[in-house]
């Protein structure tokens, strides 16, 4: 049911998606067509599969949907959870919370930024890692706290940051090799 | 025996899975048929991950901050029947001093059952209250007897509970909905996560209660983004909710139908606040409006709408069960029950405690907390997150009840207590919390918006010693006008850090304005590394982790900072040994 108005933000969803990128958003066009109130679960679908917010899948649902483009990037550019640039495959989030920064979380932060080679909101050039600052993540009581792929790390010394994302990298590397073998 | 393990996230951060594996490993090289159940936080997250023996005989043994190897030595002494005394923190009838003096309500079966089972909750008592308000009760007599206990909102405001719910009742109109408020904003408050991840049917319940009370056709959590566990544990309730009659059409064959529904917010703390967590609900940036209208009149799609905080929905199954008139019997004339506090920042024992209303600060931070990390001394806490402020030493042993903690310029907020000592400066801290409710003002109105970035400059300055004299009284002015002229509670609470620690540690602020210096060490422009020539003997530890690497020296000869080059992360004066303390800082 494409008309001829859709085939050019078709065309241009293709080239930042894979095959199955683009039947599960098709998926979830059709799960929430029609349905009010729904355009921040939308995108959150949308970050789940592409890590990010590509700019043309913005565009592209926002045909589908009928949503104002500029209401979209409102949405998108509201919430601390939203990212519009790609990420690297494993995100972190180093804990800003009240109880983290009274614990010395500067320090973790310089730690890892030193470790990575990156500032804070970077991307290491092998795309591996995206260092990223959270408000809180519920665990005070272990400050400083990071959290990388959904997992919690605390209590942190900057020496222990460090090798949680050696013991990352290693794990990458190893992976790497098996597939190469 | 059964032996239980604490997997809240906080459980899990400090390697709760790999314990539970090392548990089941050792079980079956053992050959022992013991049963291994997860359970949620008991509030003692220092000791994560912590680990409960329970025998047949129905005495528990309780062990913390168990690794790998202690996994198995535990197993090991359990099954010859002894204890490992060495990592015992308590057992049934002694328990840990953590909980000395807690009474749990909204924390009953939180670190008791295993979340995950619908039955466990059951077992001890779960989902009777509902029967009894859907079968015994009126939503009328629910309301009263919610009346009777005295309930207030914990989610910051204090509302009175029965008197929300009642207005949302009276509002004429088919459909209404009740919204459960778990996105917990406040960062160093954890008490809804752990709720939600340790006793999601009490949640539930809760909710279900409310919304016969109101007359509810349905209810929506709205859950934080940063939760995952809290989330998957909520939906997974919901689910075994529904499948046992307790959620859905004709609630346990009564004539009342109510569902629930989770939605994810998207990370913007002022989603908190009542109306813009109803435009993020609805899809839209998450701006607050003027009330009135009130959510009770007008919110959910414009539908009437009763708001209320996890804790709050999480004491509401108790009241019902036990009768208003035991809550009300605990805690303070005009603050009745119980309250869960989230203990952080630089206390010994962080963690969960719930006291009645009205135990004095001291108590708390001392007693269940611990005292102070390190034992340095302590300064003062912050109380009530961004929106809080912070109460010096001089006024620890104020009770906490909502009017005597907002009498000293903070308030109670969600319970979050952030603890600090001497090397917290007050100015820095200040700051950054207005760096933090800068960053989260939506934007709608100029006094948050433009406001706060001015008391935000004026605190940069101060913290980087371009303090001039003056700053103190424009902050105050500055403070009392975005106080009064802002939209919503944000913007209305924002100065408070500012203000509580200009009331109450004036001359830190003077010292950085006209001495250039920080009294607690910790502004970086403020002060400066060395090492003492003759204090130093070369141990090159310094100058190997030095991330900048601007210590040099020979080994086993003094070392020198290249003050140009120094990034004052202090971290040479972590490593240096204690024995020799050359590291000093002025
Ligand atoms: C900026 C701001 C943030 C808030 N954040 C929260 C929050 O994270 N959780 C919460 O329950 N209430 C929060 N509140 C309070 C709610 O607006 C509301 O009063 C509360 O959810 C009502 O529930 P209660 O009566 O059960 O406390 C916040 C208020 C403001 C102004
Ligand atoms: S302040 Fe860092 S986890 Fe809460």
């Amino acid at each position: 049911m494409s008309c001829s108005c859709q085939t050019e933000e078709k065309a241009a969803i293709q080239r930042v998606s894979t095959e199955t990128q683009i039947s599960a958003l098709e998926e979830l066009i059709n799960r929430y067509k029609g349905v009010e109130g729904s355009l921040i679960s939308v995108l959150q679908g949308i970050q789940e599969m592409y890590g990010y917010l590509p700019r043309p899948v913005l565009e592209y649902i926002a045909k589908r949907l009928d949503i104002k483009k500029a209401r979209i990037y409102g949405v998108a550019t509201f919430y601390a959870q939203f990212r519009l640039t790609p990420v690297g495959k494993h995100l972190i989030l180093l804990c800003q919370g009240t109880a983290c920064h009274v614990n010395g979380a500067d320090k973790i932060e310089a730690a890892l930024c030193d470790e990575l080679g990156v500032e804070m909101g970077g991307t290491t050039e092998n795309r591996l890692f995206t260092l990223t600052e959270a408000a809180c993540l519920g665990c005070c009581s272990l400050a400083p706290v990071m959290m990388i792929d959904g997992q919690a790390y605390g209590p942190l010394t900057p020496d222990q940051a460090r090798k949680v994302i050696r013991g990352i990298l290693k794990q990458e590397e190893q992976s790497r090799e098996e597939v190469g073998a | 025996m059964i032996v239980r393990i604490g997997l809240s996230s906080c459980g899990i951060a400090a390697g709760g899975l790999l314990v539970k594996e090392a548990l089941a490993f050792a079980f079956e090289e053992e050959g022992l048929g013991w049963e291994l159940q997860q359970t949620g936080c008991i509030g003692m997250c220092h000791y994560e991950p912590l680990v409960d023996v329970i025998h047949q005989d129905g005495s528990i043994n309780t062990y913390g901050n168990v690794t790998v190897d202690t996994a198995r030595e535990i197993v090991v002494a359990e099954m010859s029947g002894a204890a490992l005394e060495k990592y015992r923190i308590a057992t049934d009838r002694e328990p840990n001093d953590c909980l000395a003096g807690q009474v749990r309500i909204a924390l009953r079966n939180c670190g008791i059952i295993d979340p995950e089972s619908i039955r466990d909750y059951t077992d001890r008592g779960g989902y009777q209250a509902l029967q009894k308000a859907l079968t015994r009760m009126t939503p009328q007599q629910v309301i009263e007897e919610i009346k009777i206990s005295g309930l207030k909102g914990r989610g910051g405001a204090g509302f009175p509970t029965w008197f929300k719910w009642n207005a949302t009742r009276q509002e004429p109109g088919d459909i209404k909905y009740l919204i459960c408020n778990a996105d917990e904003g406040d960062p160093g408050a954890f008490m809804d996560r752990s709720l939600l991840e340790g006793d999601p049917h009490a949640v539930l319940e809760g909710m279900i209660i409310a919304g016969y009370a109101i007359e509810a056709t349905s209810g929506i959590v709205y859950g934080r983004a940063e939760y995952p566990l809290a989330i998957k544990r909520l939906g997974k309730a919901i689910g075994q909710a529904r499948a046992q009659g307790m959620l859905g059409n004709k609630i346990m064959g009564s004539k009342f139908s109510f569902d629930i529904s989770i939605k994810q917010g998207a990370g913007a703390f002022v989603c908190g606040e009542e109306t813009a967590l109803i435009a993020s609900l609805e899809g839209e940036r998450g701006m607050p409006r003027l009330k009135p209208p009130f959510p009770s009149q007008r919110g959910y799609w414009d539908k009437p709408t009763n708001i209320n905080n996890v804790e709050t929905l999480a004491n509401v199954p108790w009241i019902i069960a036990n009768g208003g008139e035991s809550f009300a019997a605990m805690g303070t004339a005009d603050s009745k029950g119980t309250k869960v506090f989230a203990l952080a920042g630089r206390i010994k024992r962080g963690g969960l405690v719930e006291v009645p209303m009205g135990m004095p600060l001291r108590e708390i931070i001392y007693g269940p907390g611990g005292g102070i990390k390190d034992d340095k001394r302590f300064k003062a806490v912050q109380l009530g997150g961004p929106s809080g402020g912070c109460i010096p030493e001089a006024l620890l042993d104020t009770p906490v009840d909502y009017q005597s903690i907002k009498n000293t310029g903070a308030i109670m907020g969600s319970g979050g207590m952030v603890v600090m000592d001497e090397t917290t400066c007050m100015v820095d801290l200040a700051r950054y919390f207005l760096n933090f409710t800068q960053d989260e003002s939506c934007g709608k109105c100029v006094p948050c918006r433009i406001g706060t970035k001015r008391m935000l400059e004026i605190m940069e300055r101060l913290c980087a010693g371009e303090g001039q004299p003056g700053d103190i009284e424009l902050l105050e002015m500055l403070g009392q006008q975005i106080m009064e002229g802002s939209l919503c509670g944000l913007g209305n609470s924002a100065p408070n850090p500012v203000l509580t620690t200009i009331r109450y540690f004036r001359e830190e602020y003077e010292t950085h304005i006209h001495d250039k210096k920080c009294p607690a060490k910790q502004c970086k422009a403020l002060i400066t590394y060395h090492i003492e020539a003759d204090k130093c003997k070369g141990c090159t530890l310094c100058a190997k982790k030095c991330p900048v690497n601007c210590i040099s020296g020979e080994a086993k000869k003094p070392h020198v900072i290249d003050q140009n080059l120094c990034t004052k992360c202090g971290t040479c004066l972590e490593v240096c040994p204690s024995k020799w303390s050359a590291v000093s800082v002025s």
